[in-house]
């Protein structure tokens, strides 16, 4: 076999000319075929849900930055603006997928169960992994950018050889796309036919550098190359994320090998708590995608449709500030680790050497206690 | 009971063995299946196992030892084939990034029992990146257990321990040894901690591991003829390293010579010579020694005869240890 199976499939990408959508900016419904057929189920009560996921994890991001600001954690990375592209994806896919993302996902984190302390463990500088990935089926976040994707293709390779149904997902954004770890996790993914979602969320900017340095067409013509079919969706309408998911996880769970979503989004606020986007950007850039606010076009679509708007939105509002107490109150249970937990988990098995520095460590500590406590040091 | 085989014979023997015993385990890499591996170390067994289970990769490290990781997460036991020792720096973040602290970051909820098979050194008159002798970077990486191999019951049960290792495994494959016979029993059973005393003697200890463990040995027999007699340990594992092995025969000898390929700078011999210092320095008898590789990159395949450390230059650092008469200063 000298050449490759297939010619390129023209049909491999759609949402090129405008990303797809079934929301417009001002609320109405915009027919889409491709992603019609996949929201028959989605009545008042589902809306009103989305909306309330959205209300949340915005409420919550607001809760960390202020939680920065206080000092009580070290650094955050907000994700307002891009609450339609989590909760749309986290709501489509099934509980027993598993998720490798990057560390913006917390969106995505709180529709997976995890909680406030573990979702802010990390932030605090407590530990480096909050939650049990295993338990929530999503890997913790990962601060390489691009590294998780071939985890995630890993994942599912094995899934395939186990012959189970459950797909994998891996979420990152537009500067990944740059990264080799991404692009050979595409050929791996390809080649294999892996079970595997791509999600990328393009929020324009990694850290301070536009979509384009990073790539000189739309993001979801790269998978195409590699022979992966590309949805490019409004990555700002929760619907259509939500259908555009659910579309290309039917796609892989029936065995048709990888997709590739690229969920056209905005990072509204900075790229962390660090960072200090005026230097990067303007208001009026700013002031276009604030007119596509996630929570702002689903509330309008709520209204065309006569829906009850104003129980939806207290509701949510309510549901938000319990979570936002919540997750101030898990601040004040968060303890210091133990010392001594630097040594634990090096390795599964022995290493005489880390258990010689935990001794040297345990006797410097007892040297250093104040009189009289060395019992208590001991 | 036990055969006669080479080294590359006994690694095929120990994946052979290992992916029958046990359904999680798989072997991954480039070439490894229909070829056999440039080295021949997995001919045959993607006939005996299938695709699925000895898998041709892309031509990309990182891929190989990220998707390793992937697969792990789902309760896999892969092993990763790095072609040759140079190719392994594409993979380098996923290794020191991902699979050395997968099991920290999380606190023991993911396990990274990964092998990843590296073959190592110089000594086959290759291109530049087939030569190298990359060991310190893994052995100063916290999260990764490295061990070499030196003969080929050490090189199937080494590799057997590994794979049934909990944790992620660099196993350092000397290539210019791969054809070199020896006694193979599979029912021998390896640690992945201990050093070995494979010949004892009375003057000097020769530590060395991979490639040099012959040559060790080799430079052991010529010292005989001088009246010299050398105790060689192979140290087998570089991370942990078993320091109290090598203590316990300064102890006897007084004198301590390492030897391996590498650029001897923050080198496995500093760190060796280090817990020798720390252990027993009361016991040294002379300034430690040791034959490295010098601090250059590898050179053109005519120049490695002059790189890699030899019995000459072995013996040379012995005298220096034993007052005798040597290349730097005259008795």
């Amino acid at each position: 076999m000298l050449t490759t199976t297939s010619a390129p499939d023209h049909d491999l990408v759609a949402g090129l000319e405008q990303p797809l959508h079934v929301l417009t900016e001002d609320g109405s419904r915009h027919h889409e075929p491709l992603l019609e057929p996949f929201l028959d189920d989605v009545d008042e009560a589902t809306l009103s849900s989305l909306y309330t996921d959205m209300s949340v994890i915005r409420g919550l991001d607001e809760e960390a930055v202020a939680l920065q600001r206080q000092g009580e954690l070290g650094l955050w990375p907000p994700l307002q603006g891009q609450e339609a592209a989590q909760i749309g994806l986290a709501r489509a896919v099934a509980e027993t997928d598993f998720l490798f993302t990057s560390y913006r996902e917390n969106g995505v984190a709180w529709c997976r169960g995890v909680g406030g302390e573990e979702m802010l463990s990390v932030w605090r500088g407590n530990t480096l992994s909050g939650w049990d990935p295993f338990a929530h089926h999503m890997a913790t976040p990962q601060i390489i950018i691009g590294a998780q994707a071939h985890h995630a293709v890993g994942y599912a390779m094995a899934t395939q050889a186990r012959g189970e149904d459950d797909i994998a997902v891996t979420c990152f954004g537009d500067g990944a796309l740059s990264q080799g770890d991404v692009n050979e996790a595409m050929v791996f993914a390809a080649s294999f036919q892996a079970p595997v979602l791509f999600f990328c969320q393009n929020n324009q900017y990694a850290i301070s550098e536009p979509v384009d340095v990073q790539a000189s067409v739309p993001i979801a013509l790269r998978p195409t190359g590699f022979g992966i079919p590309s949805l490019r969706v409004d990555g700002n309408d929760v619907l259509a994320v939500l259908a555009a998911t659910r579309r290309a996880a039917r796609h892989i769970r029936s065995g048709k090998g990888p997709m590739f979503i690229e969920a056209v989004t905005y990072r509204m606020g900075p790229h962390t708590t660090s960072d200090d986007p005026t230097r990067y950007r303007d208001e009026e850039e700013l002031e276009t995608w604030r007119r596509r606010c996630p929570l702002g076009r689903l509330q309008r679509y709520l209204e065309q449709l006569d829906a009850h708007v104003e129980d939806i939105r207290t509701a949510a509002e309510e549901r938000t500030k319990s979570e936002r107490t919540a997750l101030r109150g898990a601040i004040t249970t968060l303890a210091a680790p133990d010392p001594e937990t630097i040594f634990d988990n090096v390795l599964a098995t022995e290493h005489p050497g880390l258990d010689r520095q935990r001794e040297q460590f345990r006797a410097l500590n007892a040297s250093l206690a104040p009189a009289g406590t060395e019992g208590e040091a001991a | 009971m036990s055969t006669t085989m080479t080294m590359a014979a006994a690694l095929n023997a120990a994946l052979g063995d290992a992916l029958e015993d046990d359904p999680d385990v798989l072997l991954i890499g480039e070439d490894i299946g229909e070829l056999g591996g440039v080295f021949r170390i997995t001919d045959g067994l993607k006939d005996r196992f299938g695709a699925q289970r000895v898998i041709d990769s892309p031509l990309a490290e990182s891929g190989i030892v990220g998707t390793s990781v992937g697969m792990a997460y789902r309760g896999m036991r892969p092993v990763a084939e790095i072609q040759f020792d140079g190719f392994v720096f594409p993979g380098f973040d996923q290794i020191v990034a991902q699979v050395a602290r997968l099991h920290y970051r999380t606190r023991g909820a993911v396990r990274m029992p990964l092998t990843i098979r590296i073959p190592f050194g110089g000594g086959i008159g290759s291109p530049e990146h087939h030569s190298e002798s990359p060991e310190a970077y893994f052995a100063h990486t916290p999260g990764l257990r490295v061990v070499t191999i030196a003969d080929p019951q050490d090189a199937y049960s080494t590799m057997r321990a590994a794979i049934a290792s909990e944790d992620p495994v660099i196993v350092l494959e000397p290539k210019r040894r791969y054809w070199t016979k020896g006694e193979v029993d599979t029912s021998v059973t390896a640690d992945l901690t201990s050093a070995r005393v494979l010949r004892e003697g009375t003057d000097a200890t020769l530590v060395a591991y991979g490639p040099l463990v012959v040559t060790a040995l080799e430079a052991a027999v010529a010292a005989e003829d001088d009246g010299i007699s050398l105790e060689v340990i192979d140290l087998r594992t570089l991370s942990p390293l078993d320091r109290d092995t090598v203590a316990a025969s300064v102890r006897r000898t007084g004198r301590l010579v390492v030897a391996h390929e590498a650029p001897g700078s923050v080198s496995l011999s500093t760190e060796v010579i280090t817990a020798a210092v720390e252990d027993c320095f009361e016991h040294l008898e002379a300034p430690p020694e040791r034959v490295t590789g010098y601090d250059t990159p590898y050179p053109p395949s005519g120049l490695e005869d002059h790189y890699l450390p030899g019995i000459d230059r072995i013996l040379d650092a012995v005298d220096r240890t034993l007052g005798r008469r040597n290349s730097r200063e005259a008795a």
